[in-house]
């Protein structure tokens, strides 16, 4: 069987289409590339899903947290608490059977048993909560000048906030959030290995290597592969949030940009 | 009986003492990694140092190969890798007239007597092995991250301090030991608490390296056995058992977050740092 005939069959097996049957035997170097590349596909959906959504999300609760109404801040502090204090291996766990005992009285939680929706929105609530954290600390770091200067010019309220603290708040924030976002894609490997099955045996990257790991009893062909996909896809999102700060800080004197490091954070 | 004192009297059944014991575990395996992969930071923290090429080659690599691959892949790599390597190096002392490859097909085979535990050892062995293999996976890992933080750390020591003390004639060791090494810890304490957190966090993937932690008990006793009979005297309670494990992660890192910050106010006490000089202030 050629390479190409491979790549036809399992290109897209993680979302169910072309060869049914996983190989068994004689597992070539190019089924295994084929295979967690197409795995791949699922890191890719939950990360930028997750991220896209919860940016919206931690913006408002950064906003909320610096609130000085009570009413507004303590639900944002706890959210925030609740999420960043507990490990994500847990929240996946307790949110699968907690949606699946919803789901037997409400048929409308039926879909947030399975992972495309139940992890994505574990991990939507879990990176919100992160990023809400370094945009808290970037609102808090905004110089007292810039805020100053707006209420000179009688800026207030959405104003104020759309022209002067929103993007200086983005480009203090941004060099931390690049390292949330990089995290965020690694953590959505944990999606199958936690609570939610992968039906079908459509799982993601992850899933996939140890699938190999475990048939051939080497791991030393599927994790590196694995790993290679991972460094591309950092590189990515490195080189696309280094654009974007870059835009973010194109009005400063070039001595005074921040530039965009990489520290990883570990896991979660 | 019904209600609470059912309730009590089953929360307190042989299963819920092991159960219950898990979490003595966790804490105790927690207690092993932390110092080890603090040995292995702070090796690798002075192996990218070094001043001979290879060694901070190596230091540089250990610290960057975590870097950009999801820590889990490197969990779930390193207990087979690890395993399989301590295998083969017996294989080689032990068996050297062993006439066939180690890998054959999709089977890794060493000759009995390189087996790690023994097939014939007791049933705790083999655990206490799994538990092991285990630990040293986490303290490579978290070792890499300590070794960042470590070797920033040592970068953070101002210059003047080590130019002084080799003035008075130190050797490089004892610059290394008298100045360097004490010095250092105020910088390495916000890296290190973060890094303390991250790893009370990580303490459920144990689980995935077949430890029987509390994330195994919990869906052991919160499940039912098959999907009619129950062994349980209950139906699904695995929500109610993972919402005590997020209650008690929750209370984990509140505490420990008390206690850091107790530990860092304590650390900055007289430092000429802007947190040392608010709390002049405050005074």
């Amino acid at each position: 069987m050629s390479c190409w005939q491979t790549v036809t069959d399992y290109a897209f097996r993680s979302l169910g289409y072309g060869e049914r049957l996983l190989p068994r035997t004689d597992f070539t170097l190019c089924q295994q590339f084929t295979l967690i590349g197409s795995g791949m596909i699922w890191n890719i959906y939950f990360g930028i899903i997750a991220l896209g959504c919860g940016f919206v999300l931690a913006t408002a609760l950064a906003l909320g947290k610096a609130s000085t109404v009570k009413a507004l801040r303590k639900p944002s502090e706890w959210f925030i608490f609740l999420f960043r204090g507990s490990p994500l291996f847990i929240q996946f766990f307790f949110a699968y059977f907690l949606f699946q005992s919803l789901s037997s009285q409400y048929p409308f939680f039926s879909g947030f048993t399975s992972a495309w929706l139940g992890a994505l929105v574990v991990l939507f609530f879990n990176t919100s909560a992160y990023s809400a954290e370094i945009f808290f600390g970037a609102l808090q770091s905004i110089p007292k000048g810039d805020t100053e200067a707006a209420d000179a010019y009688g800026l207030s309220g959405w104003t104020r906030f759309r022209r002067v603290i929103w993007p200086t708040m983005l480009r203090l924030a941004w060099p931390a959030y690049t390292n949330e976002a990089i995290f965020l894609f690694h953590a959505t490997t944990l999606v199958f290995f936690s609570g939610f099955p992968a039906i079908q045996q459509r799982g993601d990257a992850l899933y996939y290597a140890s699938y190999f790991a475990d048939k051939t009893f080497n791991p030393f062909v599927p994790y590196p592969i694995l790993a290679g996909y991972f460094i591309i896809l950092t590189l990515c999102i490195i080189g696309l949030f280094g654009w974007f700060n870059g835009r973010l800080n194109r009005h400063l004197p070039s001595d005074r940009r921040t530039r965009v490091r990489y520290r990883p954070q570990v896991l979660r | 009986m019904d209600g609470l004192a059912w309730l009590s009297c089953y929360l307190t059944t042989g299963k819920h003492i092991g159960f219950y014991w898990s979490f003595g575990t966790v804490l105790l395996l927690l207690a092993i990694t932390a110092p080890t992969a603090l040995l292995f930071g702070y090796g690798g923290a002075s192996a990218a140092r070094s001043r001979v090429a290879p060694i901070r080659w190596f230091g540089k690599t250990y610290m960057a190969i975590v870097r950009g691959v999801p820590d889990i892949a490197f969990f779930l790599f390193f207990v087979i890798a690890l395993d399989q390597g301590i295998e083969y190096l017996r294989h080689v002392t032990l068996c050297p007239d062993w006439g066939q490859s180690v890998r054959q097909g999709n089977d890794f085979v060493v000759c009995t007597a390189a087996k790690m535990p023994l097939g014939n050892a007791p049933q705790w062995l083999h655990e206490v092995y799994g538990a092991g293999l285990a630990v040293l996976t986490f303290a490579i890992v978290f070792g890499a991250f300590a070794a960042n933080v470590l070797f920033g750390a040592m970068r953070a020591v101002p210059r003047a301090q080590l130019e002084t003390a080799e003035a008075y004639g130190m050797t490089r060791r004892q610059v290394t030991r008298r100045v360097l090494v004490p010095q250092m810890w105020v910088y390495a304490l916000p890296g290190l608490s973060n890094l303390w957190m991250v790893l009370i966090k990580a303490t459920p993937l144990l689980f995935l390296l077949g430890v029987e932690d509390i994330v195994y008990w919990a869906r052991e006793l919160g499940g039912t056995k098959t999907a009619r009979f129950t062994d349980y005297p209950h139906g699904d309670w695995r929500v109610y058992y993972f919402a005590f494990l997020l209650v008690f992660y929750l209370a984990f890192t509140k505490v420990s977050e008390v206690v850091l910050s107790r530990v860092m106010a304590r650390l900055t006490r007289g430092q000429a740092t802007s947190g040392g000089e608010a709390q002049r202030k405050a005074a």
